[in-house]
């Protein structure tokens, strides 16, 4: 028997696009990129990042000011755009502040905190700079605290951190907790923001690429980092719902290398399955895939077989990374909400910035835009560790 | 739907290494010292992961084959969830302070054991289990959140789920800024389905009621409240004298997780 769905009732991100879902949207729609040379803090890197401007002069004041870093600025700035507080209010009415949990994905949290406050240890004794908080800025948790201190929430919360897969899993968690009455509703999230761990760590593995990222294209050399918040509430869907809904989720482990995918995609191909299996549909029955495309050869490769394994070469599909970059723990809340901006607005995004697919890749990915109304779609995100998380979402067609 | 069968603990912590001895102490059988505790060797990983791996990583993937060895489950099929509050400061101490030399020479290897859902990347490659598996956080409310997950996704998916809680004292200088005074590991082999081989029978429900379930003895006592994997030593203790009783585990800003332990 097939999950019982649940329902977007609001949803919001923000990300190098600029603020909140209609910028997204608009973007998408007219293939312009986030995307910019980096220019993060002092970082000497030849790569190109997906920047939210104007985190730098928006700290986080009075009795938020403890979790001041730039990881919950951006949260913060998520969570002021499209409505979402207004929303989240309506829900506690409905719901009470402590029956709607908050599962936010992270994979850095406020690490750039701490990355600063080694800067300025103490030249004699090593320590630390008085001001460091760690609690409310680089503990994981604290980007899922800030969240719901700022929506006055006190239902469960948890912070997922699953690498890259982090805030796709974040809807697997949640929908397990409502069904086992934990909570009635929930706000799931994903923050990953700019920070040097990422941007040096990247290169050091040599992942990050010097030009604008071309998933797919027969000359990718790697992905560039992004940064995005972003974030949604889910509730039980109704009877004929017409908002977009949660049909199916599937994770798995590649138990294959801690930093490069399993060649052949086979957890990911189990994962898409899953997400599948769930939802009670076939593979024809999916008009479109984001795929997680990074952009990294190894990465495309893997995935594209794991695509054709469980889809075949129709599929419509395309990596929306030339727009945003990899936001990493972000990323799975990132294109989980350009799949229902696809679903609402009958829109597939294409593959920005790739000129020619890679002969040797098959799955049916496109360059171009095209306007058509959706109905199903799935959403992938993987990451390091070999973690593996598909999200199917639908939307009733009246 | 609210109720999970322990069929196996996996346990190391300073003067609780592996359950056999945890029990003990934990009965009263025999007294609590806090003695050293043996370096965590997880015999498990092939040799030239051992190395590689960290004091974090080891710790995770010895409690949990503990626990799984003692279940008699399959390591291969069982889905994992993995709660620590900060993950492996070691590795994190080490990027930071490479961030601060010229260059920043970030080493590669570092930067991919960086991720909080390292040991359970580990943990799957050596048993290969393709399974699902879920890295948490909720600060000190770690071993809770953990135990909430697990038994959600226990009860959604009607299997057999691996929790594995830990979390190590950070290095010099955030040892400063987070104090957690001893490496803790548990794992529990959790079954929502009735059987013979169980060690309890755990029934959960979260509810206001505080405080939570304290220690008596004042060592022990430290250690549940120095380290957020700790603060399961009331469930273990219940586990282990066999007897219905009722713990309660701090679960957020609001609340209790109560748990109902039957034998």
């Amino acid at each position: 028997m097939a999950i019982k769905p649940l329902a977007v009732a609001a949803y919001t991100v923000t990300n190098a696009l600029g603020r909140g879902v209609a910028a997204s949207l608009t973007a998408l729609r007219h293939g312009e990129s986030g995307l910019r040379p980096c220019d993060f803090e002092d970082a000497a890197l030849s790569t190109w990042i997906g920047r939210v401007a104007g985190l730098e002069g928006e700290p986080l004041a009075g009795e938020f000011a403890p979790f001041d870093c730039r990881n919950n600025r951006l949260a913060r700035l998520g969570l002021e755009q499209d409505g979402f507080g207004a929303a989240v209010r309506a829900a506690r009415e409905r719901h009470g502040a402590d029956r709607i949990g908050v599962f936010v994905g992270t994979s850095t949290s406020g690490i750039g905190a701490t990355e600063h406050a080694y800067r300025q240890r103490d030249p004699a004794t090593g320590r630390l700079p008085a001001g460091f908080d760690y609690r409310h800025t680089h503990n994981l948790f604290s980007a899922t605290d800030f969240t719901r201190c700022w929506l006055e929430l006190r239902g469960e919360a948890l912070t997922i951190s699953t690498a890259c897969s982090s805030s796709a899993k974040a809807f697997a968690s949640a929908y397990r907790h409502m069904r086992a009455g934990f909570c009635d509703a929930a706000v799931v999230g994903g923050v990953d923001s700019l920070c040097l761990t990422t941007l040096y760590g990247f290169n050091a593995l040599e992942l990050a690429s010097s030009q604008p990222c071309r998933p797919w294209d027969a000359e990718r050399d790697g992905l560039n980092i992004g940064e995005a918040a972003g974030f949604a509430l889910l509730e039980w869907a109704e009877p004929d719902d017409a908002r977009p809904l949660l049909l199916g989720y599937g994770e798995s482990s590649d138990a294959y290398h801690m930093s490069a995918a399993h060649p052949e995609g086979a957890g990911a191909a189990l994962a898409m399955r899953q997400a599948l299996t769930r939802a009670e549909l076939r593979p024809e029955q999916v008009d479109y895939i984001n795929l997680h495309g990074t952009a990294t050869p190894s990465n495309d490769a893997a995935e594209d077989r794991a695509v054709l394994r469980v889809f075949g070469p129709d599929t419509p599909c395309s990596s929306t990374k030339g727009w945003t970059g990899h936001t990493l723990g972000a990323a799975g809340i990132t294109e989980a909400a350009f799949v229902w901006l696809g679903l609402e607005h009958g829109l597939i995004p294409g593959t920005l910035n790739t000129r020619r697919i890679d002969p040797n890749l098959g799955a049916g990915v496109m360059l171009d835009n095209r306007e058509q109304p959706l109905r199903v779609a799935l959403s992938n995100s993987f990451g390091f560790g070999g973690t593996n998380c598909s999200l199917l979402f639908g939307r009733r067609v009246a | 739907m609210n109720t999970l069968r322990v069929e196996g603990v996996g346990l190391m912590a300073p003067g609780l290494a592996g359950w056999p001895n945890g029990r003990a102490v934990l009965i009263g059988a025999r007294p609590y010292a806090a003695e050293a505790m043996p370096t965590a060797i997880a015999a498990l990983l092939p040799a030239n992961e051992r190395r590689r791996t960290t004091a974090t990583v080891k710790l995770a993937l010895q409690v949990a084959q503990e626990a799984t060895l003692q279940a008699d489950i399959d390591p291969s099929t069982t889905p994992t969830v993995l709660a620590s509050s900060g993950g492996d400061s070691e590795v994190l101490d080490k990027i930071c302070a490479a961030l601060t030399l010229p260059d920043r020479p970030v080493s590669p290897t570092h930067f991919h054991h960086s991720v909080h859902n390292t040991p359970a990347g580990y943990w799957a490659i050596a048993n290969r289990c393709a399974a699902a598996s879920l890295s948490l956080s909720a600060y000190d409310d770690s071993f809770a959140a953990g135990l909430m997950e697990a038994a959600a996704l226990a009860w959604t998916d009607r299997v057999r789920v691996l929790l594995v809680a830990y979390d190590l004292p950070p290095p010099f200088p955030l040892s400063e800024r987070r104090e957690i005074v001893a490496p803790f590991a548990v794992a529990l082999a959790l079954n929502p389905a009735p059987t013979e081989r169980r060690l309890a029978t755990l029934r959960l429900a979260r509810n206001a009621e505080r405080p939570a379930s304290r220690l008596d003895d004042p060592r022990l006592e430290t250690l549940r409240l120095g380290n957020p994997a700790a603060r399961s030593l009331p469930l273990l203790r219940a586990i282990a004298r066999s007897t219905a009783s009722r713990v309660m585990v701090s679960a957020g800003e609001r609340g209790c997780l109560t748990l109902e332990i039957e034998p």
